[in-house]
């Protein structure tokens, strides 16, 4: 094992970009992501790689466009109010299928909102925050050591898809530390492939463009995305169960609310209660089919986020409306304390017994009737 | 065993560095461990505090709303985070700045006057590493053996002459907080009398 380091969620997610071949960051500042900026700046020009510190949002992510089309893994990070400025980037971006990571530490919304946590941003990642048909490949840590790893991935997954992948954390895993172990540091290459720009001379120029006037030929080319999509789907789900095999009532959450949630369903197995816990870690592609298969399980799913009901939306859908799907959220930067979820979560089983055994007297009267 | 700790001051005298310190001295004794400082508008002057947790299990969530132990440097970290300290949990007061005492009747108190023996020391700034002193010999969940190692690893490399400024400071914290107030004296008086003025352990700096 390697000697642990005691990091915050910023740096250790810098340093990791870096580990895994990063050599372009390009940043603006916004708190609760700032450190990732400034580990960069200093740690970046030791590692031969390029820091920039660029003029705004806009120009970070179109920075991050251009150094993609060059061959190289690059990288930028804002937080809230700075990821939508770069969506229009992050569009095209996926339009021009370049690999690219994002990431996001979401701090209070909308509008400037404040630099507390926050989950709000769920819906602007998962289901596209910039026009078009696109999707991207959202990642949500729960740990710093989690953060590192999927930082890693993040770049592995980039590349192989070509396609924009996000790095959805908090305003709390950002600024919290925790120890973590680094992975090696890698040597990767520049890209060599037949669409890199890495100058014409002795070749036919390569055009990497997000412009198709004509319309069979856009249709064509959203056709590939979307085949790409679908590839992606079914093979990049990842999630974690927590006590799911024989749960009644299922919780699902991811990040950092996940963290207290698990906690919550230990607490709640000792109480007699027969809960466990589904932590998507692929926010996109979500872990539809395990929910589903859990829907016909469990008697009932609480979903738990720092926001007012986003990622509710895709349990329900997963979960067909064949269970009751009950949610608890706040938003505006509070956090969830243990207790109140144990609270909820025996108040919903309560809820669902009595359901059940009202369905249940129902069911023998009528059977009693003829 | 489970630790939740808030530390908290004026921007500038070392809260969060006594926060990360514990943190680090928690690594290396291979516990699970969190620490969240207050972020943002923080300034010098300001108020910064830090939540610790440490513990032999996974960590919930690194938010702390009821702590075991308040290490308050000044006086508006007391009278903010008295209420979110437990029953019978115990709060560390700098008692050159902070002439106040807790309303509570049912936290204890341990009165520092670290700003003071920090000077005498010959740098006011360590009077952070007295508090240290004084949590590490009260709640003996950490040594000092492994607090001053975390420190050989937390200090920078233009910073290494300060290493044994701060370590005698966190001495002279512990040697206080041990001598004058035993443990088994602090959990005799734990339950007893409904005036907490005989429950306040005060601590000086004439031995």
């Amino acid at each position: 094992m390697t000697e642990k380091r005691l990091m915050s969620g910023n740096e250790a997610m810098a340093e990791a970009a870096i580990r895994a071949g990063c050599r372009c960051y390009f940043g603006y500042p916004i708190t609760p992501q700032n450190e990732v900026t400034a580990y960069m700046a200093r740690r970046m020009p030791e590692a031969g790689g390029v820091f920039i510190q660029s003029e705004s949002e806009l120009a970070a992510i179109n920075m991050v466009l251009g150094a993609s089309a060059a061959g190289c893994r690059s990288m930028t990070s804002s937080s809230s109010p700075g990821i939508s400025l770069k969506q229009e980037g992050i569009s095209y971006i996926a339009a021009m299928e370049l690999p690219a990571v994002i990431a996001n530490i979401m701090r209070g919304g909308p509008g400037l909102g404040n630099i507390a946590p926050s989950q709000s941003d769920y819906f602007q990642a998962v289901k596209g925050g910039g026009h078009g048909d696109y999707r991207q490949i959202v990642l949500g840590p729960s740990t710093v050591q989690e953060l590192v790893d999927l930082t890693v991935c993040s770049f592995d997954l980039a590349d192989e898809y070509r396609m924009p992948v996000v790095i959805l954390g908090d305003g709390l895993l950002g600024q919290m530390m925790e120890p973590v172990s680094m992975p090696g540091m890698r040597h990767v290459e520049i890209k060599e492939e037949e669409w890199v720009l890495s100058g014409c001379r002795g070749r036919a120029p390569r055009l990497l463009r997000s412009l198709i006037l004509d319309p069979g030929d856009l249709a064509a080319h959203n056709l590939h995305l979307q085949e790409k999509y679908r590839r992606v789907a079914a093979r990049e789900v990842r999630f974690e169960s927590v006590f799911t095999d024989d749960a009644e009532l299922i919780v699902v959450a991811y990040g950092t609310p996940a963290r207290v949630c698990r906690a919550a369903v230990a607490a709640c197995r000792e109480k007699g209660i027969r809960a466990g816990l589904i932590r998507p870690i692929t926010l996109w592609p979500f872990p539809r089919e395990e929910i589903s298969r859990l829907a016909s399980q469990a008697s009932h799913i609480l979903v738990v986020e720092m926001s007012h009901g986003q990622m509710v939306e895709d349990v329900l859908l997963s979960a067909e409306f064949r269970v009751p799907v009950s949610f608890f959220g706040k938003a505006g930067g509070l956090t969830f304390h243990i207790d109140e979820v144990i609270r909820k979560m025996e108040k919903t089983n309560q809820k669902s017994k009595i359901k059940n055994q009202k369905a249940k007297s129902k069911k023998q009267k009528h059977k009693s009737k003829p | 065993m489970k630790e939740k700790l808030i530390i908290s001051g004026f921007g500038g005298q070392g809260s969060l560095l006594v926060g990360k310190l514990l943190t680090y001295a928690a690594m290396l004794d291979g516990r699970y461990v969190t620490f969240l400082p207050s972020y943002g508008a923080e300034v010098r002057g300001g108020t910064a505090y830090c939540n610790v947790i440490i513990s032999d299990e996974e960590i919930a969530s690194p938010t702390i709303s009821i702590a075991d132990t308040l290490i308050a440097m000044n006086l508006p970290s007391v009278v903010r985070f008295e209420p979110a300290v437990v029953q019978e949990g115990l709060i560390f007061i700098n008692s050159s700045l902070i002439e106040y005492e807790p309303d509570r009747k049912d936290v204890r108190t341990v009165r520092i006057p670290a700003t003071e023996i920090a000077d005498g020391l010959g740098n006011i700034k360590v009077a952070n590493m007295v508090m240290v002193g004084a949590y590490l010999a009260k709640k003996q969940i950490l040594s000092r053996e492994r607090v001053h190692e975390a420190l050989g690893h937390l200090l920078p490399e233009h910073r290494r002459s300060l290493y044994e400024v701060n370590c005698g400071a966190i001495k002279e914290g512990y040697k206080l907080t041990n001598n004058q107030t035993p443990r088994n004296k602090m959990q005799d008086t734990r339950y007893e009398g409904q005036d907490t003025r005989n429950k306040i352990q005060t601590i000086t700096n004439d031995q």
